[in-house]
């Protein structure tokens, strides 16, 4: 098994929605270290230096100053050190036209922020499982693509 | 030039491991668990070398009890998905305890508890991913594949995939198109 704590991080520019997902995570009942950033630019300097461990997965909102999440996306998909992460966008968007534009730049899971806290729970919970399931059996991750 | 890959991911492995293993002269058997059985003696030195070496291309040697079993339920069942023998009625329960020492009761506990999901979960999730796999490979309809994995009908498969994925096998199928073609 490659790993025994998986490796979270999230950026968002909004403070109570990274209060409210930090919540929510800790109460998954999962081995989780988690990061949080307020914005793009401070997620790709720290995931470009040399010491960090790279997370197995990382939340991306998409409205956010200083490089917004999909300025991210093309960033980490475009970096061989990088791509690999599986990228989660984290939007209040429901429009089409952003889901299918970032599942086209990359990410492999498309989440709708949802508007309570049980079903933000829940969900994340699900996602975390899933990457889980990929990061540890054969599963082809050329087919990893969701939406919650 | 473009060229389009398909990989085997278990054929890949076992010769990398079959690579690392020569490498370091080690004589040794793999069963039909997968397990690798070193047939002679190492010094401490040498076991921690070898692991070293085989961590350091993403081969990890499990300790733990638990995961082992994790590690052979999912074996069991990517197999039998890939041999196209689950059907509706298909009882992972009895095959497991045919293939393991345990009582089903006591694996899915385990699995439960150190997968983080459940064995007929994983069993779905190992499924629709097969079932992306075929549909990728576009040789096959959706109602061609639903016969082959032996669903009661193709709104069953859609269904499941829906539920499974949040996209319709039709949505998923458009956007790897899209994808390829970028």
């Amino acid at each position: 098994m490659p790993f025994n704590k998986l490796n979270i991080v999230l950026a968002d520019d909004d403070e109570d929605d990274r209060n409210i997902f930090e919540l929510a995570i800790s109460e998954c009942d999962l081995q989780t270290d988690l990061k949080l950033f307020g914005n793009g630019a401070d997620l790709i300097k720290y995931l470009r230096e040399p010491d960090t461990m790279l997370p197995n997965i990382l939340f991306l909102d998409l409205n956010m100053p200083n490089m917004n999440g999909f300025e991210c996306l093309e960033e980490i998909k475009k970096d061989p050190g990088l791509r690999h992460i599986t990228v989660v966008i984290y939007s209040t968007s429901s429009s089409e036209k952003d889901i299918e534009a970032t599942f086209l730049a990359g990410a492999n899971i498309y989440l709708n922020k949802p508007a309570n806290f049980k079903v933000l729970k829940k969900t994340l919970k699900n996602i975390l499982t899933l990457d889980w399931q990929y990061q540890t059996s054969n599963l082809t991750r050329t087919n990893f693509l969701y939406r919650f | 030039m473009k060229l389009k890959l398909r990989y085997d991911f278990q054929m890949i492995c076992e010769n990398l491991l079959a690579e690392k293993l020569k490498q370091h002269g080690v004589k040794y058997e793999v069963d039909s668990q997968g397990e690798v059985h070193i047939l002679q003696n190492l010094t401490s030195a040498e076991k921690e070398n070898l692991i070293e070496s085989l961590h350091a291309s993403g081969i990890e040697v499990i300790e733990n009890q638990y995961i082992i079993i994790v590690q052979k339920v999912k074996k069991i069942i990517s197999d039998l998905v890939k041999n196209e023998l689950i059907g509706e009625d298909f009882k992972i329960s009895e095959h497991i305890e045919k293939e393991l020492p345990y009582s089903y009761n006591y694996i899915s506990r385990v699995f439960s508890e150190h997968a983080h999901t459940s064995i007929e979960k994983f069993m779905i999730l190992t499924k629709i991913d097969y079932v992306k796999k075929l549909l990728m490979e576009g040789n096959l309809s959706l109602s061609e594949i639903a016969f082959k994995l032996n669903y009661s009908s193709v709104s069953h498969l859609s269904k499941q995939f829906k539920n499974t994925t949040g996209f319709n096998p039709t949505y998923f199928l458009n956007l790897k198109k899209q994808m390829e073609s970028n």
